[in-house]
């Protein structure tokens, strides 16, 4: 298996490789933030917008907190609760996904056309609304990007389900008397795998971008935590002087997109079958 | 064949196939030589190359194949040294290809009759115009219905029937020199089968056209072809003369294939105060408000196979559904052992369920690939049998060992590691993990090769003696159920047409239908289809 593993991996082309660099650099700085940063992510330590310097690489923010550390301790928190939101918004999306397509009929349709409904709703402007009325903690935040982003996943389940439940393996595990839990984890699952792991990483950079946006709206990840969105929103009236710094999380975000984006590429590319 | 000029020419073909380890050989350097007005038959099991070397006789190779060395000289041109260009202007104009099945070659948005204008419009044979009313001139010598009007349908408008020989009248539209048929009465029933047979046969003997006729179904070849070769894994196997073939083959493997046939299962006696493991009684299912079973009734023995058998659409899979439970019966009922079985499947107890076993045609989705072949047969055993650990491992082991499959080697494989034959089996250990009374075979042995099929008929008659199984045996294929069957069952349009024991049903006097389906089944006889077409038309049929 992991030998396998590791075979896949040396077919990757280059664009998945750095893709993959990127991913395990920022869980290994999420993972090591209090090691890695020089200072604490909250502390003052110094003026106001200072420039990049031997002491502070990056400069100061706009109420002197160090930048490079606020990075690092940021990978921690965007990132974090990114993953954390996806994961339940998959769990939930799934779920409910596989379980429609084996019932079909009445519970199909009640979920379906709720899930339309949802999504019907543009989902920037529901998350905000949700949040205003529901009160902006990190917790709210979690469960209403889960659930707006889980119709999506909702949707994907359960086409791809549709089309494994068809299969007369599923009808001899039917017949067979299996129970749903069963259809659901040993049958259905493993074929599903494929490109549900392609959106997992899509939905990802969606929720992380969400957040970000959310954040840098003054509705997400509230300070003195340290957010990549809202360190862009902190510092963006520095732009107007030239200044490099409101860049930095934003680049910070860009890349991971991209990274992600790439490694999902590859891999949707690999499920699909196709050769070149 | 009083010509003896050669039309096409092959020489030394290699064709290479692309894997995941580089080029593999396909086609392993095969001679052919087609003169003109003559028929050869190709024949082989699957992946013998027989399709690839069809298309190459027009200087194409499928994606990710490339012909590696050979030539393929047509009419004095070497076809692979000729620009694209110039090999367009020949295909379609002087070589046509029939494909296996007609109803995903032909663009669904046209109508026929369009689509066969195409080809001598784009060659410069025939206006448009022209081509129209030659098209119909063609559907009326291809014996279509209809043959004014029928072009103006569209593909999904006629039957697949009417389409293989649409498709035939197109390929003929530019009156090539040579047309390459692909199995193209592969995907019909028999009673269509030899309707198309004879058509493609008196066109292409009115026109002197040469042909290329693909198909593993010798009992076809013999029919079609003035000439035979035997290919195995890309290589001849050996060529002759029909009748030469069919009396004395030399090779033995082509021997082999001429003597599957002969497999015949041990018959079995029953005592007459036997009762039914499953008796079906009077039903009536449909589907929506479409009436597919009507009053349907027959039982099945222990130890007996009930061969059900019947055309695509005469409810045969229908009523294996109804007595899976998957289907529930509009009226009448299913009994096991004299019990009623609840009509669906989730009202069924654990131990009505175990019964009733089912093996699907097609193993490739019969089987979850991402299970290994240890849960794909453990884990019926452990529900229904309770055992774990070691002794489901043992059992697991003795079930491969009763399917002639050796545990050590498959028990970590997933189905993708098999072949089809070795797929099939394991869709039977799996059936027998249930410790079943009954198990309904749904076309097994269509998807595969006649030596692999005559070995899963083989095995299931050994298990049938050795664990007392009855089988309900659903086929549209004669020949199989001539070698396995103890009962009959003819089923026509949802109904069942005649039944009972196999010497009875397929002795004379036959019901109608049941004599139209006997007659239809392609003999290895060269002259059986003239035999059969005069004797229909004296007979005023």
């Amino acid at each position: 298996m992991a030998r396998n593993f590791l075979k896949i991996l040396k077919t990757a082309p280059p664009s998945s490789v750095f893709g993959m660099v990127v991913i395990a650099i920022y869980i290994l700085v999420a993972f090591f933030a209090p090691l890695l940063a020089p200072y604490s992510q909250t502390e003052i330590v110094d003026a106001e917008f200072m420039p990049p310097s031997a002491e502070y690489w990056l400069g100061t923010d706009n109420l002197g907190r160090d930048m490079l550390s606020r990075i690092v301790y940021g990978a921690r928190n965007t990132v974090g609760i990114a993953f954390f939101t996806t994961i339940l918004a998959f769990l939930v999306g799934t779920t409910l996904g596989i379980f429609t397509s084996i019932k079909g009929g009445w519970t199909d349709q009640i979920l379906g056309r709720l899930v339309d409904t949802l999504m019907a709703i543009p989902s920037l402007i529901f998350k905000l609304l949700l949040l205003t009325v529901f009160g902006t903690t990190i917790i709210n935040m979690v469960l209403i990007i889960a659930l707006v982003d889980s119709t999506r996943v909702f949707r994907l389940a359960r086409a791809v389900s549709m089309d494994i439940v068809v299969m007369e393996f599923i009808e001899a595990a039917r017949l067979r008397g299996d129970g749903i839990w069963r259809l659901v984890t040993r049958e259905i699952l493993p074929n599903a795998a494929a490109p549900l792991a392609a959106e997992f990483g899509l939905r990802f950079c969606f929720v992380f971008l969400a957040i970000s946006a959310l954040s840098f709206l003054g509705l997400g990840i509230q300070p003195p935590l340290a957010d990549w969105g809202s360190m862009v929103r902190d510092n963006a009236s520095l732009i107007a002087f030239g200044e490099f710094t409101p860049l930095i999380p934003a680049i910070a975000i860009a890349l991971l997109t991209i990274g992600v984006n790439f490694v999902v590429d590859w891999m949707l590319h690999r499920s699909s079958g196709l050769k070149d | 064949m009083s010509q003896s000029d050669e039309i096409l020419t092959i020489k030394g073909l290699h064709i290479e196939g692309k894997t995941d380890e580089g080029w593999s050989e396909i086609v392993k350097g095969v001679d052919l030589s087609l003169k003109k007005g003559e028929i050869l038959g190709l024949i082989g099991e699957s992946g013998a190359g027989k399709s690839t070397i069809g298309l190459a006789a027009m200087g194409y190779a499928r994606g990710g194949c490339r012909i590696s060395a050979g030539e393929i000289i047509f009419d004095g041109h070497n076809l692979l040294e000729m620009s694209n260009k110039g090999q367009r202007r020949i295909r379609g104009r002087r070589i046509a290809y029939v494909a296996q099945s007609a109803a995903a070659s032909f663009n669904p948005t046209y109508k026929l009759i369009d689509q066969y204008s195409e080809g001598p419009v784009f060659h410069h044979v025939m206006s448009k115009s022209e081509a129209e009313h030659d098209a119909k001139e063609l559907y009326r010598r291809m014996q279509l219905p209809d043959p004014e009007m029928i072009g103006y349908r569209y593909p999904h408008q006629v039957s697949g029937g009417q389409l293989q020989r649409a498709i035939t009248a197109m390929a003929m539209s530019c009156r090539p020199d040579i047309i390459i048929f692909d199995e193209p009465t592969t995907a019909l029933d028999v009673t269509t089968q030899i309707e198309v047979l004879s058509a493609i046969r008196d066109i292409v003997n009115q026109s002197g056209t040469a042909a290329i006729y693909i198909t593993h179904d010798l009992a076809v070849v013999a029919q079609m072809a003035d000439r035979v070769k035997v290919l195995l894994k890309g290589a001849e196997i050996e060529e002759a003369d029909t009748r030469t073939m069919l009396r004395a083959p030399r090779d033995t493997y082509t021997k082999s294939l001429w003597a599957v046939r002969s497999f015949q299962a041990t018959p079995k006696k029953i005592e007459s105060t036997t009762r039914p493991v499953v008796s079906v009684q009077n039903v009536s299912a449909a589907y929506e408000t479409q009436l597919v079973l009507t009053d349907v009734s027959f039982d099945i023995f222990p130890c007996q196979t009930v061969a059900v058998v019947g055309e695509s659409g005469s409810g045969k899979s229908t009523a294996a559904r109804v007595m899976t439970g998957l289907l529930e019966p509009s009226s009448g009922s299913v009994k096991l052992r004299d019990e009623p079985l609840p009509s669906v499947y989730t009202d069924r107890s654990k131990k009505q369920l175990q019964e009733i076993q089912m093996i699907y045609q097609s193993a490739d989705t019969a089987l979850n690939p991402k299970q290994r072949i240890r849960e794909i047969i453990g884990w019926p055993i452990e529900f229904y049998t309770g055992l774990k650990g070691n002794a489901n491992e043992n059992r697991i082991r003795e079930l491969l060992t009763m399917i002639e499959m050796d545990p050590d080697e498959f028990i970590d494989r997933r189905p993708g590691e098999l072949s089809g034959g070795q797929k099939q089996r394991i869709g039977i250990a799996r059936a027998l993990a249930a410790d079943p009374s009954m198990i309904i075979c749904d076309e097994v042995t269509s998807a595969l090769d006649q030596l692999v099929a005559e070995g899963i008929l083989r095995l299931l008659d050994k298990l049938q003696q050795d664990l007392d199984l009855a089988y309900m045996f659903i086929t549209h294929d004669i020949a199989t159920v001539r070698a396995i069957a103890d009962d009959v069952v003819v089923m026509k349009a949802g109904k069942v047409v005649e039944a009972g024991p196999k010497a009875e049903v397929f002795t004379p006097p036959h019901d109608p239908y049941t004599e139209l389906l006997l007659s239809s089944v392609p003999e290895m006889d060269p002259d059986w289809l003239d035999n059969v077409l005069q004797g229909r038309a004296s007979s005023g049929n």
